[in-house]
């Protein structure tokens, strides 16, 4: 446990003491309140009075979704690619713990600062509230399902960042089926009729949808934790083998 | 790597000895669980390394062949990260990390980057990282690759002050496994050639001395009459050099003996002596001789 600690407490040092980080929670920031200001301009204009959350709180969640890709490969690709780059991960697997703790510790930094960027966008309802009391459960939703999806991206992206030993392309392998993903997952309808259910099963944003409305389907939830899963199982694995990879 | 046994005893230090290539970081690597082996055992301080890797690793302290450190942090926080990492107590670091910085000479530094750091300190911030837990195995790869010669004595005396826990450190420089270890285990291309006392090392030695000689005198003459001193084993002709006289390089078992036999023969014979000094045996020499008592007798 002590192990851990020290690990994550570098690994936020190492996140907070560059300005990579800042730099993307600026621009996280700065996209999200763009959106949060169009999608609550157009509800006051045409869809005031009716249902917020399918009007205004979806939309804002769509568009966070967005935001999330871009700044995701850029939080991951640093990760294992780093150590594998300066030479450090040699050391790091020789001192007593498991692997899976150096993963683990890796990932769960990486989660606090995107519960962190998430966190900040909680001004943005909290304003609305104050203007305007709206029934908060179903944004709860909204909330979880963001963070489950950012969590699965991410964990893709520390994947991605052990496979390499370059930052650049582990954030561009990263970024690219991110957003691939994103470009069919609305334009499913033009996919084929027999696929589209298979298409839909595995996508990772459309089972953010539901989220979006406020409601938790636990089928979603355990997809976003298999698929967190899956992926620290695929990085342990491109660990080990670093008997036949050579140190890099 | 193939076939290759050893055991060092508690609280000696041995010396992986071998030409690069010969498979001794991979054993290191292997030794630390870093790399698992695809057969075989391996046990250290007792604890099975397959079996309880965390247990063995916690036993062990290593010097990777190349130091890399994380070049943002300070040494100081460095080595509070390891020792977190190694999971000492939150009590007991500060007193650590002061600890190992004293031991290796770091206190010029400590709140200096790593990344601002000689390969020299590096090397020390290195063996200060492996000391860190006190833990009872030491596996230095290579510690003195690439410093120069101050530094190689200085951290040659450090390894020497490791007395009393059990070293396994990698070299292929012949002198400094003789200078630092009691134990020497030797290895090429995978395989374990020997494993020996550093006294019983001496010995395989012994016989492969290599005098050079220079004279000022007829070649055919000088050749035939060193030829035929007693305890030379054979004669080599060294590469031209420019120089004037004869050479010739002299391969006896006895050097000490031999050497005062060639003096008085050339003086004998009226012809000046140039130059005459014994070699150093190199690793190369040790190879040869281990090479042809592994082939056997005759060859």
């Amino acid at each position: 446990m002590r192990s851990f600690v020290a690990l994550l407490r570098k690994e936020l040092r190492s996140y907070f003491g560059s300005p990579l980080v800042y730099l993307v929670a600026a621009a996280f920031l700065a996209y999200s309140g763009y959106y949060f200001h169009t999608d609550l301009s157009y509800f006051v204009t045409f869809g005031f009075g009716v249902n917020i959350m399918e009007n205004f709180w979806q939309l804002l969640f769509m568009d966070l979704r967005l935001v999330f890709i871009f700044a995701i490969p850029l939080l991951t690709m640093r990760l294992l690619a780093e150590e594998r780059r300066l030479g450090t991960l040699e050391l790091l697997l020789t001192y007593p713990l498991r692997d899976g703790a150096v993963v683990a510790a890796k990932l769960l930094a990486c989660l606090v600062v995107i519960a962190m960027l998430l966190g900040a966008t909680l001004v943005y309802p909290a304003w609305v509230y104050h203007l305007e009391p709206f029934p908060i459960e179903p944004l709860v939703a909204c909330y979880l399902g963001m963070f489950l999806l950012a969590s699965a991206c991410a964990s893709y992206g520390l994947f991605v960042s052990s496979l390499t030993d370059s930052q650049a392309l582990a954030g561009f392998m990263t970024a690219m089926p991110l957003m691939l993903l994103w470009l069919l997952s609305w334009n499913e309808a033009a996919s084929a009729g027999a696929t589209l259910p298979l298409v839909r099963g595995i996508s990772l944003f459309n089972h953010f949808q539901p989220f979006a409305v406020g409601i938790i389907d636990l089928r979603d939830v355990y997809y976003f934790l298999f698929a967190i899963g899956a992926f620290v199982w695929g990085t342990l694995r491109v660990l080990e083998a670093r008997q036949w990879r050579g140190r890099r | 790597m193939d076939d290759v046994s050893f055991t060092v005893p508690r609280g000696e230090v041995a010396a992986l000895l071998g030409p690069n290539g010969s498979g001794k970081s991979t054993v290191m690597r292997i030794l630390t669980g870093y790399f698992s082996p695809t057969a075989g055992r391996i046990s250290v301080g007792g604890v099975d390394v397959a079996a309880r890797p965390v247990a063995a690793r916690r036993q062990v302290g290593y010097l990777p062949e190349q130091v890399m450190l994380y070049p943002e942090l300070t040494v100081r926080r460095y080595l509070t990260f390891v020792a977190g990492v190694k999971g000492l107590a939150r009590g007991t670091t500060r007193a650590a990390v002061g600890d190992v910085v004293e031991r290796c000479a770091l206190g010029d530094v400590a709140d200096r980057p790593t990344g601002t750091l000689s390969k020299g300190y590096r090397q020390r911030v290195g063996l200060a990282q492996a000391l860190l837990g006190d833990p009872e195995v030491l596996v230095l790869d290579e510690p003195t690759v690439g410093l120069d010669p101050v530094q190689t004595l200085e951290m040659r005396s450090l390894v020497r002050g490791l007395a009393g826990r059990t070293v396994l450190f990698s070299t292929h420089v012949l002198s400094e496994a003789s200078a630092v270890c009691s134990r020497v285990i030797i290895l090429a291309r995978g395989h374990l050639l020997a494993e020996d006392s550093a006294a019983g090392l001496a010995s395989r030695m012994a016989g492969t001395g290599r005098i050079s000689v220079r004279v000022d005198g007829p070649a055919e003459a000088v050749g035939t009459t060193l030829g035929q001193l007693a305890g030379v084993t054979r004669l080599e002709r060294p590469v031209p050099d420019g120089q004037p006289g004869v050479a010739w390089d002299v391969i006896a078992a006895d050097t000490d003996v031999v050497r005062r036999t060639i003096a008085a023969a050339i003086v004998a014979r009226g012809w000046t002596l140039l130059e005459l000094h014994t070699a150093v045996p190199t690793l190369e020499d040790l190879f040869v001789r281990v090479l042809d008592a592994a082939r056997g007798p005759g060859s």
